[in-house]
């Protein structure tokens, strides 16, 4: 199987979604996400999400998803596109236990929420940190420690 | 009689947290009931950097992320760079990064399985054998590359120096001594009882438990899981050379451990067959040293800790417009919270000792 | 006893003839059991920690210098090594290890990273730059990225030095 092909079986167990295939990776809905990796998890045998990670694209934000199937020795990337104004998206740690952490990057990095995500907190930076550090916009905020004495 | 849970904090200084790693533990008696890892202590926002710095300006950061292996993590990133820029090393080159990763695989499982045993209790002399080993391995690199540590060797489009006489014959001389040392070890640990009894049975990642946390590498393959990158999807020359890829039963942390001893077996190996079969010519390619990336790129090599992969996007300027590292210990530790949950204290510890993490690469 | 003369402190000690007695002052006495018996806390940040170990073990055996004895708790420790980047969420803990050592206590910066941030110096928003920004004072700058496991030896002897040429706190 190839990821044409792996397109194609898409469109025809979810004709309502909108998949689309690009030369950079599959772009899906976002509010798509759960029945097309559902599908991709249980139907197709993508056992494992290698990759979860964003790219801020002034305005958008790209949540790029990297899943692996060691079924068909297939790597698929798969696309989301949000609104800068609505970071929000259904979170796939039902799915794979690797999303959980994965995502709190994600989250931490970009500011993007992940809905039904159990355990949404900062991992990287310090709890209560306003900014996100990997956003094009973010001006860097330096180091912030008083010394001691 | 009245028992309450009690919250132990352990690190981020410890010494056998591997780093500045946080694990916030619930525990009822010596039992552990919830596992909190607190990660970050050592953020130093490389992915950050690297959307301003050129590529090449790149590489001497990848040495610092996973720091007991820098050339396959040199090798990773240049890999991913020159799938995306279309460039290809010369022959030379890759004989010669081949050579340079197995010996950095072997060092790294050195100090892996050292710190393991000393974890479970074996406090110096494994520790001490292994770091005596490794210099050998880091005076190569020295000789080759003039650091012991951050070697910044692999680089986009070729090595950094050609191999002389005088490094061949160190890595010859290293091979044939460390056939021998790696039986050294094998008896020493593998089958000692109190190693066993500690290790057996402790923290066992099955297949289903590493493939839903991405789990890779030789945790991965302890479960009895064969995959390797270097043999599923063969760079670089790999697929030229004949060796195994070691697999456990029961993934549990002996298993994990034995894996490593039986990977440096077959790092020997390869390592055997490339000296043999070097080509002479340029160990580097002419290439410019202005690279414009455009397009996206994921790139995947096998690391001693498991899949690196490296996803570049580029849109035209010199600086990458995205990098981001998927590193092999973030995703291992991200498993530890599950995987020690009802384990005693200590046996926490060994499960933590097995996975063998480097902070460097988890929290980048 | 026999007094090594090449050591650093050996000019502080009056020897008799014959060797049988030693005069010296108590601080002289004191500052020379420091400086030959400097523990280090075993704390490793980043890659400098690796090189911290080599010079730990069998090829570099600092143990020659009294500093063998890396103790896990800083209550026990004399002297810091801050091997490698300090971010910001370490620096509060570090702040902390520091505060916890008891006197006298001395630090090593070890790598260019504890000393300014160094490599990552420029555009990164979440590493201290230095162990000075975090107003810990420190004794011996240890220059590298990382430094040899010799460049760590000698540090430590420069600061065998400053102990021995300096006067004796209140102990």
């Amino acid at each position: 199987m190839d990821i044409a092909a792996l397109v194609q079986e898409l469109q025809k167990k979810a004709p309502a979604a909108g998949v689309e295939l690009t030369p950079t990776g599959v772009v899906i809905r976002r509010d798509d996400v759960p029945l097309v990796f559902g599908l991709l998890k249980g139907e197709f045998s993508f056992e494992s999400l290698q990759c979860l990670t964003a790219v801020d694209r002034k305005g958008t934000i790209e949540v790029v998803y990297h899943v692996y199937s060691f079924t068909h020795r297939l790597m698929a990337v798969l696309k989301v596109v949000l609104a800068m104004d609505d970071l929000n998206v259904a979170s796939v740690n039902g799915l794979w236990s690797s999303a959980n952490w994965f995502e709190r990057e994600v989250y931490d990095l970009f500011g993007v929420k992940f809905t039904g995500h159990p355990d949404l907190r900062r991992i990287l930076n310090p709890e209560g940190w306003t900014e996100h550090p990997l956003r094009k916009d973010f001006k860097g905020a330096g180091v912030v420690l008083k010394p001691v004495k | 009689m009245v028992t309450e849970e009690l919250i132990v904090n352990m690190g981020p200084q410890h010494p056998s947290t591997h780093g500045v790693l946080y694990l916030e533990l619930k525990l009822d008696g010596e039992i552990i009931v919830e596992c909190r890892p607190n990660i970050g202590y050592l953020h130093r926002s490389i992915e950050k950097i690297a959307e301003n710095r050129t590529l090449v300006q790149f590489v001497p950061f990848t040495d610092r992320l996973d720091y007991l292996a820098s050339m396959n993590d040199n090798l990773g990133f240049c890999l991913a760079a020159e799938k995306l820029l279309q460039i290809e090393a010369p022959a030379r080159a890759q004989y010669l990064r081949v050579i340079v990763a197995e010996l950095n695989r072997i060092a790294s499982h050195l100090l892996a399985i050292s710190t393991f045993a000393q974890d479970l209790g074996a406090y110096a002399t494994p520790l001490f054998f292994a770091m005596r080993d490794r210099q050998k391995v880091v005076q190569i690199f020295d000789e080759l590359c003039g650091q012991r540590l951050t070697y910044n060797y692999i680089r986009i489009g070729g090595v950094a120096g050609d191999m002389t006489p005088e490094i061949a014959r160190m890595i010859g001389e290293f091979v044939l001594y460390f056939r021998k040392m790696v039986n050294d070890y094998d008896e020493l640990l593998t089958h000692n009882i109190i190693f066993k009894v500690r290790s057996k049975g402790i923290g066992i990642i099955s297949k289903e438990f590493a493939l839903d946390y991405a789990v890779t590498g030789p945790s991965l393959r302890a479960s009895g899981f064969k995959w390797d990158v270097r043999k599923d999807e063969p760079y670089l020359v790999y697929d030229k050379f004949d060796f195994d890829v070691p697999v456990g039963a029961n993934g549990d942390a002996w298993d994990r451990y034995y894996v490593r001893i039986q990977e440096m077996r077959e790092s020997l190996r390869i390592i055997e067959q490339a000296m043999g079969a070097i080509p002479e010519g340029d160990p580097v390619a002419k290439v410019n040293k202005v690279f414009r990336p455009s397009g996206e790129v994921y790139m995947r090599t096998e690391s001693p800790r498991g899949d690196l992969g490296f996803y570049i996007v580029g849109t035209g300027e010199t600086f990458p417009y995205r990098l981001k590292i998927r590193a092999p210990s973030f995703s291992n530790i991200a498993a530890l919270a599950p995987l020690i949950k009802g384990l005693n204290v200590s046996d926490a510890v060994c499960a933590l000792g097995s996975l063998d993490i480097v902070m460097g690469e988890i929290d980048r | 006893m026999a007094v090594n003369e090449s050591l650093p402190f050996a000019s502080y000690i009056e020897k008799m003839p014959g060797g049988q007695v030693i005069l010296a002052t108590s601080e002289d006495l004191f500052n020379w059991a420091k400086a030959a018996s400097l523990w280090p806390l075993t704390f490793g940040l980043a890659c400098c920690a690796i090189e911290m170990m080599a010079a730990g073990s069998s090829d570099y055996d600092i143990d020659r210098f009294g500093s063998g004895v890396f103790r896990a708790s800083p209550r026990q420790c004399d002297v810091m090594i801050i091997s490698g980047t300090i971010c910001i969420k370490m620096g509060e803990s570090l702040k902390k290890l520091y505060a916890q050592m008891p006197e006298p206590k001395y630090v090593i910066a070890m790598g260019n990273c504890s000393i300014s941030g160094g490599i990552f110096y420029h555009d990164s928003y979440s590493v201290v730059k230095g162990a000075d920004a975090l107003g810990i004072p420190i004794d011996v700058y240890v220059t590298g990225c990382p430094p040899r496991p010799e460049n760590l030896l000698h540090g430590l002897i420069k600061l065998q030095e400053k102990i021995t040429a300096r006067k004796a706190e209140a102990v």
